[in-house]
C-alpha cells in the first residue's frame, strides 16, 4: 500500500512537470501590452531605453572592463545603434545558451552577442544584416605549415575541441583525417605545443588570436568550410525594429563604421591583417 | 604575485565589483533563507500529518522541486512565467522565488525527518502529563527538533549561498560572473589570472559562510 502511494505521488509529480512544460509551449506568442512579446520601434523610443543583450565575458566581442563598463566589437555597434535611434542603452548580460529565450520572451529588444546566423536559429528569431564573418581556421607550427587539407598525411592527426563546429565539419567533410579530441581550450593548446597533432582546427578568430599570441605558429588556412556570418537578432516578427537596424547597418557603410569598430576593438587581438576577412560592411558579403 | 593575476584585482574598480557580486549573491540567498526557514518548518509539520490529501500534495511539491534541476526552475520562473502569463519578473525576483521554493521544500523534508526521529514515548509522556497537542509541540517536540535540525539547515543555507552561481543564466550578474568577466577582459595581458581571481572568490565565499558555521556551533553548544 505504501509503495503504491509513493508511485502515485511520483507519477503526479511527473504529470505536473509535463503540464507546466506544455503551458510554456502553447501560449508563447500571446503576451505583452500590444499582444506581442516584443516592443516595436516606436514603443522603444517612447520608453527611451533599448535593452540589448550582449556577452559580458567574451573579449574582444563583448566584455566588461575594469571600470565596470561594457566594451568590445558588439558593444561598440550597440552604443551607436542606440544613439542613432535616439534612446539610452541598457546592456543585459547574456549567455550562449539563453540568447534565443531572451528574444522569445521579449526580455531584450536586440541580441548583439556574437550571434552566428544558422537556419535553425532563423526559425526562432529574426536576423538583421550581418556585420561580421566567421569561419573555421587551421593553425600549425612554422616548421610544417599546413595550407590545405586535401593531401593530408594518414599518420598525422588534427587537434579539435569536442562539440565545436570544427569537429563536426571535419568529421563530415574529411573523414580520412584522424581527429584528436580535447575537452577544453587549455588542453588543446597544450597538445599542439607538445606536438601531439600536426595542426589545430577551431573558429578562425580563436586560431588567429592563438598564432598572434604564440610565436612559432602560423594560420595556414584562415578560412575553411561554410562561411557563416554574425548578425544582430530581434524577436520573431518585430519588423519595425528589424527595418531600423537594417537601415542603420546600410547607412553606416558610407563612413566605414565597422572598419573603425575593428580598429577600436579587434585590431589589438587580430592585427590589421585579418580586417577584410572578418569585417562585413553595410551587410554586404563579398565572396 | 603577477603570475597569479592578483594584480588584476587592483586594476580599476575590479575589487569593488567582486564585492558587489558577492553582495548580490548574499542578498538573494539570505532573503530566500529568511523566507524559507519558517515556511519549511510549517511545511514539515504538515508533512507529518496523517491526512492523505495533505500528504499527497506536500509529497508532489517536494518531489517536483527535488527532481527539477535548479537551473530548470530558474528558466521556468524567469522565462516560463513571461510566456505563460505575461509576467515580467526581474532576474532578482525570479531567483528569490526559485530559491524560496527550493529552500522551503528541502527544509520541510528536514523538519519532517527531525520530527519523526523524536521517539514516540516523548509524545506519549507529554500526553500522560495532560499536555494538549499544541503544548506537546511547543514545549517538548520542537525544542528537540531544532537541535537536530541545526547542522542540517546550516548545510542547506550554505548550499543556497553557493548555488547562486547559477542565477547568471537569467541575467543576474553575481560574484562568479564578475570573476569570469575580469579573467576574460585580461585574457591576453594576464592569461593565468584565473587562479588568483578564483582564489579570491573562494576566500570571499569562505568569509561569507564561516560566520554561519560559527553561529551554528555556538547555538549547538548553548542548546545542548
Amino acid at each position: 500500500m505504501k509503495n503504491i502511494k509513493k508511485i502515485a505521488a511520483f507519477l503526479l509529480a511527473l504529470a505536473m512537470i509535463f503540464s507546466l512544460a506544455a503551458c510554456g509551449g502553447t501560449t508563447s506568442d500571446t503576451v505583452g501590452t500590444n499582444g506581442a512579446v516584443y516592443r516595436t520601434l516606436s514603443e522603444i523610443q517612447e520608453d527611451g531605453t533599448i535593452n540589448i543583450g550582449v556577452f559580458s565575458d567574451k573579449n574582444p566581442f563583448g566584455y566588461v572592463d575594469e571600470n565596470g563598463e561594457y566594451q568590445g566589437y558588439d558593444v561598440y555597434f550597440a552604443r551607436r545603434l542606440a544613439a542613432d535611434l535616439g534612446v539610452e542603452v541598457n546592456f543585459v548580460s547574456t549567455e550562449a545558451a539563453n540568447r534565443i529565450e531572451y528574444l522569445q520572451t521579449g526580455k531584450v529588444d536586440v541580441i548583439l552577442a556574437n550571434f552566428t546566423v544558422t537556419e535553425e536559429r532563423a526559425e526562432e528569431v529574426d536576423f538583421a544584416l550581418p556585420y561580421m564573418n566567421v569561419a573555421l581556421g587551421v593553425v600549425s607550427p612554422d616548421s610544417k605549415v599546413i595550407t590545405s587539407l586535401d593531401d593530408w598525411d594518414e599518420n598525422d592527426s588534427m587537434i579539435v575541441i569536442s562539440g565545436t563546429t570544427a569537429e563536426i565539419y571535419l568529421a563530415e567533410n574529411y573523414p580520412n583525417i584522424k581527429l584528436q579530441k580535447y575537452d577544453a581550450y587549455a588542453t588543446a593548446k597544450n597538445a599542439l605545443e607538445n606536438g601531439n597533432g600536426a595542426a589545430w582546427a577551431n573558429d578562425n578568430t580563436e586560431v588567429i588570436a592563438f598564432a598572434l599570441q604564440n610565436e612559432g605558429y602560423t594560420v595556414g588556412i584562415p578560412s575553411l568550410g561554410s562561411n557563416d556570418t554574425i548578425a544582430p537578432a530581434v524577436s520573431k516578427g518585430n519588423e519595425t525594429l528589424l527595418e531600423a537596424i537594417n537601415t542603420e547597418i546600410g547607412s553606416l557603410a558610407a563612413e566605414q563604421f565597422f572598419h573603425h569598430a575593428y580598429d577600436e576593438t579587434l585590431a589589438e587581438v587580430y592585427g590589421e591583417e585579418y580586417k577584410e576577412t572578418l569585417v562585413v560592411e553595410g551587410g554586404v558579403i563579398e565572396e | 604575485m603577477q603570475a597569479l593575476g592578483i594584480d588584476m584585482l587592483f586594476k580599476g574598480k575590479n575589487f569593488v565589483r567582486l564585492l558587489g557580486g558577492l553582495g548580490v549573491a548574499l542578498k538573494i540567498s539570505l532573503i530566500a533563507v529568511a523566507i524559507s526557514l519558517p515556511l519549511g518548518i510549517i511545511l514539515g509539520v504538515i508533512m507529518t500529518l496523517k491526512n492523505p490529501v495533505s500528504k499527497a500534495l506536500t509529497r508532489v511539491y517536494l518531489e517536483f522541486i527535488r527532481i527539477m534541476p535548479q537551473m530548470v526552475l530558474l528558466f521556468l520562473v524567469y522565462f516560463g512565467t513571461t510566456r505563460a502569463f505575461g509576467w515580467n519578473l526581474s532576474g532578482e525576483v525570479s531567483s528569490v522565488i526559485v530559491f524560496t521554493l527550493w529552500g522551503t521544500a528541502e527544509m520541510g523534508d528536514l523538519v519532517r525527518g527531525a520530527l519523526i526521529s523524536i521517539p514516540k514515548h516523548q509524545y506519549e509522556s507529554a500526553g500522560a502529563l495532560g499536555m494538549s497537542r499544541a503544548q506537546t509541540y511547543i514545549y517538548i517536540i520542537i525544542p528537540q527538533t531544532i537541535r537536530r535540525l541545526l547542522p542540517l539547515s546550516i548545510n542547506l543555507i550554505t548550499r543556497m549561498i553557493k548555488t547562486t552561481s547559477l542565477i547568471v543564466m537569467i541575467g543576474v550578474v553575481e560574484i562568479i560572473k564578475v570573476a569570469q568577466q575580469i579573467i576574460e577582459a585580461n585574457r591576453s595581458s594576464s592569461p593565468n589570472a584565473a587562479f588568483g581571481v578564483y582564489l579570491t572568490v573562494f576566500l570571499m565565499y569562505f568569509i561569507a559562510c564561516w560566520p554561519i558555521s560559527l553561529l551554528a556551533k555556538y547555538l549547538e553548544k548553548r542548546w545542548s
